[in-house]
């Protein structure tokens, strides 16, 4: 009789070990193939890019002209485009971010209408790029028009303002680009002033400072790095919008100064051009997308580290 | 700055002046930051206005019901885009939310401080800063290229769209399981394990329900993000005029049909767009407020 | 756990009934944005009298068209470029071209206030050339006595995608301008040295809808529908023809179609021509493995070319001269 449970309590226990080590061994398949992921992607792009990235080398970086028909590519326009656009809209998103995060930590209004404004950014968030692209079609384009023209007319000897005044532009397009990178630079300016320590803010009060002395005396320094970190992932994220940024900038291929003008991005040009590019324009495409990820990587990848860096340094301080 | 100590009175006027100029700033740097916040809510007002103005008038049973009509034709409606949207999403939670939930079980209750681990969460956040459009790049080459060699498949196909859209909420799912995850207590675990439970019993029947509804919150969040998208799917699953019938064709989302249609210079094709964008933004948000409810019953 | 293994079941049904509904047959097409309503009717009158054919026609561009006909992504392609013999010898399965119809190609224009406006050889190659930037330039206003035009800069429409709309304008600028030739060339897709971009014929459309002071070319078709006002251009015999029905077919007339029906009029000679007018290609493979396929395709080409030809000129397109008809049915019949 003993000798029946106990081999049978064996084959228990050794079916009990056997199925979790499967699941086990699942999970870990799992994040293998996570990892696999990004290196395939990493390959795949990389090896089709490498004919152009022979071909080509760096003049690829500093070219001016794309011209697939005569197997001439150069992306200095659209990295300047991509940089410009980014910049511009960090310029127009990071004052407006930056109060409303201000506003969304301190109690200037009710709690009610600050809830109502954080709904608002959230819901900004979340509208589809390409609605952003279809709204500004209609609504930034001819404005943009109209008023582009005038600034053009009495500013127009600046290069910036250069005209004719294309509705279709650089400056259209970053102004969109604000409004979808804004919610970035707000959540996670917020969160840096709502973690900068009390103690720092009540002493600035004890010392008789108004409310916007500690602000931007004390408060806005203790939380400057998460505000850092802000900027940056969102410059990330704006160099990597495509789909409102296509619909809006006009799709050039030609270096220009002014804001005013058509323009193009790296990936506006990608949108563009990949379903019917052959053979080496693939391979240049390829090289585009390239030099794309490396950028966007590692704008976020610092902005990572700004942002772990002022995680660990405002719990030392609590 | 004022100390206690009595001052003569000839200071007096220039403390009190220099009072009033701080109290002056204080409320007018007030009034800028709160008209400020107040000028972010024109913009949006902006687009919800229009997406309904010019959206609503076409809602309609047909709408939902009939396909997209022809440039410069009137009628019809973006039915096949409504489910080539729901396909492609379909496809990519397939792929993704096992990928990443069982990535996440593995990182955070196996081997949290494995080198794969750390990998894996490396990977996450590099993922989460990748361009929409790399994502339909590599599905085009991974997929459309490697399908439309066989006879009977078609290169471009709503498995491809799908397929880029894995990509794109992979990231969101994992990591948001892995908070899930590291939000249940120790407490729950270590009482499974001294009842004598194995890893797979504590994670399966203990660790995995009481996360799951923070897991939702996350896959939630991911639909929504991944039926507004339209980079990954521009071409890898382009866009058709006619019924779904099967995942391995050129299938319509309503992303890309906005995208089509507001590049049109016909007012009908560009007020579909508009409908469209109603629709989409509708489900996106009714998505996001489910997500939150859910996120805010657990806590 | 069941929500994942009802999704897969109703992906499995969606994949199986899509097999198992091949009681219709689909035939896939991509290319010319140029004739696309026109095909896109087509297709759709077809399909009123044969309900079991669907003909699925995506407007991407001839650049995309011609790529996938290439690559077999297709059941056929059409381009207003035509198919080079090079691209044609990447075909495996060798490649026919059809004229499927033909249209003009106008400058659309944006000017509140001017109705009519006539562009000199010189100017319209100009402009496009970016030489010529403001719409009261003398040149213009040289040719166009009385017409008050405004101190506006032009803003240039040109195509973002590969384009045979594009190919054909840039031939005819080429053969009329030589500094166009050496500074920009021939191509579906070329560096233009001003202006802005749309995809498809649509997005020009719309960019010149949108923009005052602009002007692209447009198929004419897309104006004409729009309620685009369009240049009267001057012809090489010194004449400025406005864009209608009758100019472009008398462009037509006098083109000797070769052997392998491939020719664009580059620079027509005749009195009354309209200096920009083309024919656009329907690309279809030698041989067909799919009989079912092969017939419906057959019978789909058949109709557009006969009934199908009486809806051009309400949609904006010059129907087929008989004689360009008939060797068209040779071709097609030479498919197997």
């Amino acid at each position: 009789m003993s000798g029946t449970t106990a081999s049978n309590e064996k084959k228990e226990i050794a079916r009990y070990r056997s199925v979790p080590d499967l699941f086990r061994v699942l999970c870990w398949v799992a994040s293998v193939l996570t990892v696999v992921i990004l290196a395939w992607i990493g390959y795949e792009i990389f090896s089709q890019a490498w004919p152009a990235i022979k071909k080509f080398g760096l003049n690829f970086i500093t070219g001016t002209a794309w011209t697939p028909g005569r197997q001439v590519f150069g992306v200095l326009p659209f990295l300047i485009g991509t940089a410009a656009s980014s910049v511009i809209a960090l310029l127009i998103a990071f004052p407006l971010g930056i109060s409303i995060a201000i506003f969304l930590s301190e109690d200037f209004l009710p709690v009610s209408i600050r809830q109502a404004i954080r709904f608002v950014v959230e819901l900004l968030a979340s509208i589809p790029s390409v609605v952003y692209g279809l709204w500004g079609i209609f609504v930034v384009v001819p404005l943009v028009q109209q008023y582009g023209t005038i600034l053009s007319k009495y500013l127009g000897f600046i290069p910036l303002f250069e005209g004719p005044a294309f509705g279709n532009s650089l400056l259209t397009a970053s102004i969109v680009l604000a409004l979808m990178v804004l919610p970035t630079i707000t959540a996670i300016s917020r969160n840096a002033f709502v973690s900068t320590p009390a103690t720092l803010r009540e002493g600035a009060y004890a010392l008789g400072a108004t409310r916007w002395e500690a602000i931007l005396g004390v408060i806005f320094p203790a939380a400057a790095p998460g505000v850092v970190a802000a900027t940056i992932l969102a410059f990330g994220r704006a160099m990597g919008e495509t789909m409102a940024v296509a619909m809006l900038i006009g799709n050039s291929p030609r270096l220009t100064w002014s804001l005013l003008s058509p323009s193009g991005t790296l990936a506006g040009l990608l949108a563009n051009q990949f379903a019917e590019a052959d053979g080496m324009q693939i391979n240049a495409l390829m090289y585009a997308a390239l030099l794309l990820v490396i950028l966007t990587l590692g704008v976020n990848m610092l902005g990572e580290v700004v942002l772990r860096y002022t995680q660990k340094r405002t719990a030392g301080i609590n | 700055m004022d100390t206690a100590i009595a001052k003569p009175d000839f200071f007096a006027g220039a403390i009190h002046a220099k009072t009033v100029f701080r109290a002056l700033r204080n409320r007018t740097l007030t009034a800028i930051c709160i008209s400020l916040s107040f000028l972010t809510l024109v913009p949006l007002f902006s687009i919800v206005f229009l997406v309904v103005k010019n959206g609503l008038p076409l809602i309609s049973w047909d709408l939902f019901t009939q396909l997209p009509p022809a440039p410069g034709v009137a009628g019809g409606g973006f039915s096949n885009a409504i489910i080539g949207t729901g396909v492609m999403v379909g496809i990519a939670l397939l792929l993704a939310v096992p990928l990443g939930i069982l990535s996440a079980i593995y990182i955070n209750e196996y081997a949290p401080a494995s080198r794969l681990s750390g990998a894996v969460r490396f990977v996450a956040k590099m993922l989460t800063g990748i361009p929409s459009i790399i994502c339909g790049v590599f599905a085009f080459a991974v997929v459309v290229m490697a399908t439309g060699k066989f006879a009977f498949l078609s290169g471009f196909s709503a498995f491809a769209g799908g397929v880029a859209l894995s990509v794109l909420i992979l990231p969101t799912i994992l990591l948001t399981a892995e908070q899930a995850l590291m939000g249940v207590p120790k407490a729950y675990r270590e009482a499974s394990y001294g009842l004598g439970g194995t890893n797979f019993q504590t994670i399966w029947k203990i660790v995995l329900p009481e996360a799951v509804p923070a897991i939702m919150t996350g896959i939630m969040l991911a639909v929504a993000r991944a039926a507004g998208e339209t980079a990954p799917v521009l071409f890898t699953a382009l866009f058709s005029y006619y019924k779904v019938k099967s995942i391995m064709e050129p299938t319509a989302s309503l992303s890309v049909l906005i995208y089509n249609f507001s590049t049109l210079p016909y007012k009908h094709q560009i007020q579909m767009a508009w409908a469209a964008s109603l629709v989409l933004v509708v489900l996106v948000t009714i998505t996001n407020v489910l997500a939150q409810i859910v996120f805010r019953k657990k806590n | 756990m069941k929500k994942i293994a009802s999704t897969l079941v109703v992906l499995a049904a969606l994949t199986v009934s899509g097999q198992l509904a091949s009681a219709e047959t689909t035939l896939q097409g991509a290319g010319a944005s140029f004739p696309a309503p026109f095909y896109q009717r087509w297709a759709q009158d077809f399909n009123k009298q044969h309900p079991d054919i669907q003909i699925n026609y995506q407007s991407n561009g001839s650049g995309a068209g011609v790529k996938q006909f290439t690559q077999g992504l297709v059941d056929f392609g059409a381009s207003d470029a035509a198919i080079t013999d090079e691209e044609i010898a990447k075909v495996p399965k060798g490649a026919v071209m059809i004229p499927a119809t033909a249209g003009s190609i106008v400058l659309a224009y944006n000017l509140p206030g001017v109705s009519e406006l006539k562009l000199s050889r010189a100017v319209y190659a100009g402009i496009f050339l970016g030489t010529i930037t403001k719409w009261n330039d003398p040149q213009i206003v040289k040719s166009n006595p009385g017409v008050k035009l405004p101190d506006l800069g032009i803003k240039v429409c040109s195509r973002a995608d590969g384009s045979g709309t594009t190919f054909v304008f840039t031939k005819h600028l080429s053969a009329i301008s030589p500094e166009f030739k050496e500074k920009v060339g021939t191509d579906k897709a070329v560096s233009w040295p001003t202006g802005m971009s749309g995809k498809g014929n649509d997005g020009v459309t719309a960019l010149v809808q949108q923009n005052p002071g602009a002007i692209g070319y447009v198929e004419y078709g897309y104006a004409q529908n729009n309620k685009l006002p369009m240049a009267s251009l001057e012809n090489k015999s010194g004449k400025f023809v406005k864009p209608t029905l009758e100019s472009g077919t008398a462009t037509l007339a006098s083109v000797q179609l070769p052997a392998n029906l491939r020719i664009w009029p580059e620079d027509p000679a005749g009195a009354e021509d309209y200096p920009i007018a083309t024919f656009t290609w329907l690309l279809l493979y030698k041989t067909y493995d799919n009989a079912d396929k092969l017939k419906a395709l057959k019978e789909f080409i058949t109709y557009g070319l006969t009934a199908g030809q009486a809806t051009a000129p309400s949609l904006g397109y010059i129907p087929l001269p008989k004689e360009v008809v008939s060797k068209c049915q040779a071709a097609l019949d030479s498919i197997k």
